[in-house]
């Protein structure tokens, strides 16, 4: 579970959230939505350590997060995913999966042990490769993989260790028609029982997969409810739907 | 399977470098190599493995020495040979902890931030080692005696061959080690790290805390290395802080091929070739040295190893696809048209660095058995010319090489 309270973000003279406040509980799948520039990358960026906020309280299950380190926020069981694929990109699929999930098989930092006689963190990669249908890339470097292949390793990066609190950053973006219904069951399956926070533009991904959907409109929350009534509301459909239709999605 | 038969052949060459090698000065030159093999895997395991760029690298090795150095002065006269074949863990122990405490601060960032960190430290040590005769002796530097008397079970460290087998051991032991350290996770981490840093912060670890754990272990092999180098000449002066060792470990790891584990050992073996061979042929080597480094950093950026490897899948392929005879002539041509403009343009300027050194040495000047005389009008018209001519065909002969070698290595027979 993880509560943005009255959060406020500014980068100079700009404001980027004013007194944002939501929450998600375990087992929900929550889609935010916004125009460009909303502020929805930054919700994200606090949430897990870049960035503190300039006001306003994060909390990941009840804990105080706002302001801790990234690999500490990790630690505490939030893990996220990239809006750019951000991957390790010389090492292979493998070694990027393996290297997200050393931590969670009780790796740490030791020089002193055999990273492949760490049984559980490689039968989790490989079963990740499995679930990713990259079984057969595992030994490919990630910055050779195909652009629809690196989402995936993203997506199954952010998913393979035990964090409990999941934020996705756009992880459909770029994909064609039958790559997204992929990714959608995909998602699905492993985010089972954990709280899920993603950015998505598109929304038949988000009425499909959502259980709740927040819409973010220039800094501010302006409506936080399930898809029927958010499709309902007069004042998305005023400063978001809309515009999207206009812009032909 | 190759690469068992990889380190078998390393092993044996350096156990049969002590037991085989007579000759005074082959025995130092294969000293100096191992030392310097040491020093540049050290050194890649931030530079190739971590994506560090320490320019100030060498301080580690001269810290370890003066380290050993100081022990070696300590201990009594004639010691056992036994305390002296430790002598260099010490000094990794000593450059351990300087790496430890420096790279508390300096691991802090990667990149610019990092290297920067490196280059004035280095200019500290320096500046310490002036500022502190009595610890780091002065211009003149600090002596010891590495023999013991009497020699246990044979060994004295007295003849140079003894001293090359304990390099030669800690030569295997290093490599192996560092070897070993990248299948461990701090040795993947570290790689992950180099790739992406800000990811690594988002799989739970600590970007700064796996570069500072690196950084120590460096200086640790740094500190073996400068050790042995101290008990192989039996002195240490200031000069082991210079920056143009620590700038001559870069150079010579980025020739041999940073990506690869064995690219920082063939660079080692050139470094200590072209500091010796090299410097005795020509005094104009760190010029040519210069131009090298220069031509690989555009040409080959990924070393001498990765150049030897994309080479060598090319020739084969080239070979699979029964394409040698529509490349051969073209490498034939390409390569004799350029060895000719290296050649001639090297005459030049060794010509120009004769011209230096006229009332010295004469105007004669001996090159590859013909004579030039770098007063004649005619010897620099013919030289010029040669280089210019020999340039602009090997120039004119490069696209037609590439495309055939290029059809030849890649297109399907």
């Amino acid at each position: 579970m993880i509560e943005w309270h009255d959060v406020a973000m500014r980068y100079g003279a700009t404001e980027v959230l004013r007194s944002v406040s939501m929450r998600v509980h375990t087992g929900e799948r929550v889609a935010l939505i916004g125009p460009n520039g909303a502020g929805k990358s930054t919700l994200f960026h606090l949430a897990s350590g870049l960035g503190v906020p300039v006001a306003g309280r994060i909390l990941l299950d009840g804990r105080r997060i706002d302001g801790l380190a990234p690999a500490r926020i990790h630690r505490l069981g939030l893990a996220r995913s990239f809006q750019a694929s951000s991957l390790f990109a010389g090492m292979s699929a493998f070694e990027n999966l393996r290297c997200a999930v050393l931590r969670d098989a009780g790796a740490g930092y030791a020089f002193w042990s055999w990273a492949d006689k760490i049984g559980p963190a490689r039968d989790r990669a490989l079963s990740m490769l499995d679930r990713l249908g990259l079984a057969g890339r595992a030994e490919t470097p990630a910055g050779q993989l195909g652009y629809a292949e690196q989402r995936l390793l993203e997506i199954g990066m952010a998913t393979i260790g035990d964090a409990h609190t999941v934020l996705l950053d756009e992880p459909t973006a770029g994909l064609n028609a039958s790559q997204i219904v992929h990714v959608v069951a995909l998602i699905r399956s492993l985010t089972e029982g954990r709280s899920l926070l993603l950015v998505e533009h598109d929304m038949g991904v988000v009425f499909d997969l959502a259980d709740r959907v927040a819409v973010l409109v220039r800094g501010e929350l302006i409506a936080f409810a399930s898809p029927q009534a958010v499709r309902a509301d007069a004042r998305v459909q005023q400063a978001y739907l809309g515009a999207l239709d206009v812009a032909g999605r | 399977m190759k690469r068992s038969a990889a380190w078998l052949a390393y092993a044996l060459v350096l156990l049969a470098a002590p037991l085989l090698l007579q000759d005074a000065r082959a025995v130092t030159l294969a000293s100096q190599t191992g030392i310097a093999i040491i020093a540049c895997l050290a050194f890649n395991l931030l530079f190739g493995h971590g994506g560090m760029v320490s320019f100030g690298h060498a301080m580690y090795a001269g810290i370890g020495a003066y380290a050993a150095m100081h022990l070696l002065r300590l201990l009594p006269a004639g010691a056992s040979a036994a305390a002296v074949a430790l002598l260099p863990l010490a000094g990794g122990a000593a450059a351990l902890v300087a790496g430890l405490l420096v790279g508390y601060v300096n691991t802090r960032r990667s990149g610019i931030t990092f290297a920067m960190i490196t280059l004035g430290l280095a200019e500290l040590a320096v500046l310490a080692a002036a500022m502190f005769p009595a610890f780091f002796g002065g211009e003149a530097g600090l002596s010891g005696d590495r023999v013991s008397r009497p020699a246990v079970a044979g060994v004295s460290f007295g003849p140079g061959t003894q001293v090359l087998g304990l390099i030669a051991a800690y030569t295997l032991v290093c490599t192996a080690l560092l070897a070993l350290l990248m299948r461990t996770p701090l040795g993947r981490l570290l790689h992950a790290v180099r790739d992406n840093a800000q990811r690594v912060a988002f799989i739970g670890y600590r970007p700064q805390r796996i570069r500072h754990i690196a950084f120590a272990i460096s200086a640790f092999f740094m500190g073996i290395s400068g050790s042995l180098a101290a008990l192989l000449t039996e002195i240490v002066t200031p000069e082991v802080f210079s920056l143009a060792r620590s700038g001559a470990l870069l150079m010579f790891v980025f020739i041999g091929g940073a990506a690869w584990f064995g690219g920082p050992i063939a660079g080692a073996v050139l470094m200590v070739l072209c500091m010796n061979a090299l410097s005795a042929l020509t005094p104009a080597w760190l010029l040519y040295l210069g131009m090298a480094f220069i031509g690989m950093v555009i040409a080959a950026p990924r070393g001498l190893v990765g150049l030897a490897a994309s080479l060598g899948a090319d020739m084969a392929a080239i070979a699979r696809h029964r394409r040698i005879a529509g490349v051969l002539p073209w490498v034939l041509a390409f390569g004799g048209s350029a060895t000719l403009a290296v050649l001639a343009a090297s005459a030049a300027i060794e010509m120009l660095y004769r011209l230096r050194q006229l009332a010295v040495l004469g105007a004669q000047l001996p090159f590859l058995g013909i004579k030039l005389d770098v007063q004649a009008a005619s010897h620099w018209i013919i030289v010029l010319m040669a280089a210019a001519a020999a340039l602009a065909i090997t120039h004119r002969l490069w696209p037609g090489l590439r495309r055939q070698w290029l059809m030849g290595a890649r297109l399907p027979a």
